[in-house]
């Protein structure tokens, strides 16, 4: 059921300008600040933008900035977490203050700190949520490289002359794909939150463009007039992609990883 | 023995804060964006851009610039902020007392909430009061803090009426208490000055509800797994055998027990809250820390952003080394190895 | 002499999503006053699922499916919530194996002790304290008031088992039921801790159910013994007797796979495992292990026989005169 929410979002995201009704970022000031209704089902914001159109589109956003800040959080915390608990000694020191001082910071508050340094672009809010994530997987693997390593069949592997980063990258890393599939998924929700909260206060991606926490920020305004369709979408938006996530990922972790399980 | 896992946790932190410092000092000074430009302004030829380079250390070696950059910090120089034209610190302390409100409040909730919900979740397993909690869980780490919020203003304040508007920390016709933690609603309480007391405890419901809501869900999942793991040990089974009462089994044996790794993510949980602080003190526009951070943001302003997020880590740090100290007090087998 | 404790044929199952467990299958014994009581087994024949359920400790996916439990003339079964609440630790007591984990790890030992003291004896903080302390001392327990002011984590595994012991008798009861108390301890400290319980035993005049594996107890501790397999009790006897003449091949499969120095011949494992409890085959649960099967074993349960006065066994070889005692049949030589 949630598998199937994802795969919906992530298909309304591909065909976003197939779907939407309307050109997201044409005023129609004919049709401004209008409720929901036959015409515009979710209304339409200030400039008669139609709110079902701009949510459709956002979609491409902020899955696009989620799973890019995923994949490259990923593919650091794969190098620096198979580092650290392959190679050990000083490598691991290195790295494990690293990760340290990163989790030392409120991710939110770092990553709030990040793109307010690089200026506000897709690009940068990518980088920063990307940086606030790594010490994630970075743990994860190095906690998996650890207890593999001592298993029989790396030593198996060792012996019969497979080269380190071979062992590493074809015998390990595998075995360490579970749970970190589990940790991607839920991170998902995490960093689609992110995003949206980042922009909800200003930072990274900026209006016009339409993101789900900007479009909620712009309806904040007009809740004293009582246009509560302006926030309330994106909000739900929002919600249901980071709930139909984090579901998978409880799901994947039932699946793949017993030992969490009821956690 | 206490004495010495405190002092080497204390050793611990040293590294950690100094990791911190590096972080946000390189987000102040390295990364593009020359503050000597925004200082300088947008009309300064370049000679002007040299000279307040020069004047702002930046053209010395980058180690030198972070030893400076240190020992300001140090001293309690955060910068000046162009927006209030006063130093960052001075800023921030002023509005620290109002996030402090805002926080403690949220967890008051949190805990009063979480725990309790938890812990029925996890004796009445599969009970109606498990499935309805898992629903809460569930929906309170999905929703975005700042719609829940915004959800919330529009049925209490807009729809109901029942809420004051969004506009701070007290209604205006009333005169602040008279300063002594700077907690309004403490203070009113001390002094006596019961309509500011009914004020700011009006104004800090909503806020309250909202961030206190978006923490209690991390917090009930754990209290209710480790409740279900301590009920199934060996030392509960021997307290039911032994005849004791349901009560003192539950609440006294079980509780106990797992109320000590609560302890940990209660540092995770401060964590979670202070990010939430900057969306619920821009939602309720509460004069918080979050909410200065994020103005000065508006005014193209950085250094009080770093100021901000280099104030928040060091308080965090703070926090989970207390976290773990109090650990170490309340569980003997850490206190007496 | 009438009996403290009487079980009738119960039966206990644990629901699980592929049938039902069946755990405990029909078994009956009774335990006299002040004797001590041998219920041994293999692990997994349910021995401890027979302990829980005599304090009604079991918990769903467990359930009692049929049975009475006897105890001073009451049906423990039937017995409201409140009223078994008086039974346990103050009528009935028990101890645990594993020690350790058995003692709640933020409590300090004596004020664990001293609370059961006061919730079954009513006595006073003060009262409560010095009892404590005095338990603790008649458990071979040293310098008491510091132990008292430990906590679990300070003490050794025996130390533990002292405390857990003390705190079981403290309040008098008339049955103790030990499940594996020297699991997990040192020989000698193991052998110290059965010496307590068989001193304390006589000298409170409590009787106790002692569980365990260890053939080499019962015969230094037990007066009367049950043996189980499978969820069924296989044979009741005096300990001598059941030594001596042991009459269910399962008894004597038992008793050769003991080390003992006394005699020639190695010890001998039995064969196979304890079979499933899921869904088991109707007919004795030895058979497919047993060397003296015959066909009808497989087909009915061989009723509980009478042998001689304190000596029943379920067995249908051991009953058939011409078949008895001749192990070598079997072919597991």
């Amino acid at each position: 059921m949630a598998l199937g929410v994802v795969a919906l979002l992530i298909l309304v995201a591909l065909v976003a300008p197939w779907i939407a009704p309307y050109d997201p970022d044409a005023p129609d000031a004919e049709a401004a600040l209008q409720a929901p209704g036959w015409r515009h089902w979710l209304g339409t914001d200030l400039y008669g933008r139609d709110q079902l159109s701009r949510i459709i589109h956002a979609s491409r956003v902020d899955l696009l900035v989620a799973l890019s800040a995923t994949a490259i959080a990923l593919s650091a915390g794969i190098v620096f977490g198979s580092l650290s608990g392959y190679r050990g000694g000083w490598t691991d020191q290195l790295v494990m203050r690293a990760v340290d001082t990163v989790q030392a910071f409120p991710s939110f508050i770092l990553a709030m700190g990040i793109t307010a340094a690089l200026g506000n672009s897709t690009a940068n809010v990518v980088v920063a949520i990307a940086i606030t994530h790594v010490p994630i997987y970075t743990r994860l693997i190095r906690g998996e490289m650890l207890r593999l390593r001592e298993m029989e069949y790396a030593e198996a592997a060792r012996t019969v002359g497979n080269r380190e980063r071979r062992v590493v990258f074809y015998h390990l890393l595998p075995n360490c794909f579970p749970p970190v599939i589990v940790q991607a998924t839920l991170a998902m929700g995490f960093a689609i939150l992110t995003v949206a909260a980042l922009s909800f206060i200003g930072l990274g991606i900026q209006p016009p463009a339409s993101e789900w926490g900007a479009m909620t920020a712009e309806g904040s305004g007009y809740i004293v007039s009582g246009e509560w369709w302006i926030f309330l979408f994106p909000g739900l938006a929002i919600m249901v992609t980071v709930l139909a996530f984090n579901l998978v990922g409880d799901a994947l972790r039932d699946i793949l990883d017993p030992r969490m399980r009821g956690v | 023995m206490l004495g010495w896992y405190v002092a080497k946790r204390i050793l611990l932190a040293i590294p950690t804060l100094f990791g911190v410092t590096v972080i946000t000092f390189a987000l102040t000074y390295l990364l593009p964006g020359n503050p000597a430009l925004v200082k300088a302004g947008p009309l300064a030829t370049p000679e002007h851009i040299r000279e307040m380079e020069r004047q702002m250390g930046l053209d010395q070696p980058v180690v030198v610039q972070y030893g400076r950059y240190v020992t300001g910090v140090l001293r309690g120089d955060l910068g000046e902020s162009s927006m209030t034209g006063r130093p960052v610190l001075q800023d921030l302390m002023q509005r620290v007392p109002a996030t402090l409100e805002l926080t403690l409040a949220s967890l008051v909730v949190a805990v009063l909430a979480g725990v309790p919900l938890g812990v029925i979740a996890a004796v009445r397993r599969d009970g109606i009061v498990d499935h309805v909690s898992r629903l809460l869980g569930v929906a309170g780490v999905a929703m975005p803090t700042f719609w829940t919020g915004l959800l919330a203003l529009y049925v209490f304040f807009y729809a109901l009426g029942v809420a004051p508007p969004p506009l701070g920390r007290l209604d205006n016709s009333v005169t602040p208490p008279m300063t002594i933690t700077g907690m309004y609603a403490f203070d009113a309480l001390l002094t006596g000055h019961w309509r500011a007391l009914g004020s700011a405890l009006h104004q800090l419901v909503l806020p309250a509800l909202t961030l206190g809501f978006s923490v209690m869900a991390p917090l009930m999942r754990m209290v209710r797994a480790t409740m279900l793991e301590v009920l199934e040990s060996d030392y509960i089974k021997a307290a039911w055998a032994a005849g004791l009462p349901r009560r003192t089994v539950i609440y006294g044996d079980a509780l106990r027990n797992c109320l000590i790794p609560v302890i940990t993510i209660l540092g995770v949980i401060f964590g979670f809250l202070m990010a939430g602080n900057v969306v619920v003190e821009v939602v309720f526009a509460w004069p918080g820390i979050g909410n200065y951070a994020v103005t000065s943001l508006m005014s193209k302003d950085s250094g009080p952003i770093q100021s901000f997020v280099l104030f928040v880590a060091v308080v965090y740090v703070l926090v989970n080394l207390a976290v773990d100290v109090v650990y170490g007090l309340v569980d003997p087998r850490i206190r007496l190895h | 002499m009438s009996d403290l404790l009487r079980i009738e044929n119960l039966t206990v199952h644990f629901d699980t999503d592929d049938g039902a467990v069946e755990a405990v299958d029909g078994a009956s014994f009774s335990i006299r006053p002040g004797e001590i009581f041998g219920l041994v087994g293999e692990s997994g024949s349910g021995k401890s699922v027979t302990a829980l359920t005599i304090l009604r400790l079991l918990r769903p996916p467990a359930r009692i499916v049929s049975g009475r439990i006897a105890f001073e003339g009451r049906d423990l079964l039937a017995l409201a919530a409140a009223d078994m609440r008086h039974v346990r630790g103050a009528r009935i007591s028990m101890v645990f194996q594993s020690p350790r984990t058995s003692l709640n790890p933020v409590l300090p030992v004596g004020a664990q002790l001293e609370r059961v003291i006061r919730l079954h004896a009513g006595a006073s903080a003060r009262e409560a304290r010095e009892r404590a302390l005095a338990m603790l001392r008649e458990c071979g327990i040293s310098e008491v008031e510091r132990r008292a002011a430990q906590y679990p984590h300070q003490l050794s595994g025996g130390m533990c088992q002292r405390v857990m012991i003390a705190m079981a008798l403290a309040t008098s009861p008339r049955l103790l039921l030990a499940d594996e108390p020297t699991t997990g301890l040192d020989v000698s400290i193991a052998a110290q801790i059965l010496d307590l319980l068989r001193d304390l035993g006589h000298r409170t005049g409590a009787s106790i159910l002692l569980i365990t594996h260890d053939l080499g107890v019962v015969a230094g501790l037990c007066d009367r013994v049950a043996v189980m397999h499978a969820g069924q009790i296989v044979e009741t006897a005096d300990v001598r007797r059941l030594f001596h003449a042991p009459a269910h091949p399962y008894t004597r499969a038992l008793l050769r796979s003991v080390p003992r120095v006394d005699r020639e011949f190695a010890m001998e494992p039995i064969p196979g495992a304890v079979p499933s409890l899921l869904a088991p085959p109707p007919g004795c649960r030895f058979a497919s292990r047993c060397p003296v099967v015959m066909p009808e074993c497989r087909i009915e349960r061989p009723a509980v026989t009478l042998l001689e006065v304190d000596h029943t066994v379920s067995c249908f070889a051991a009953v058939t005169p011409v078949r008895a005692g001749a192990p070598a049949e079997g072919g597991d030589g």
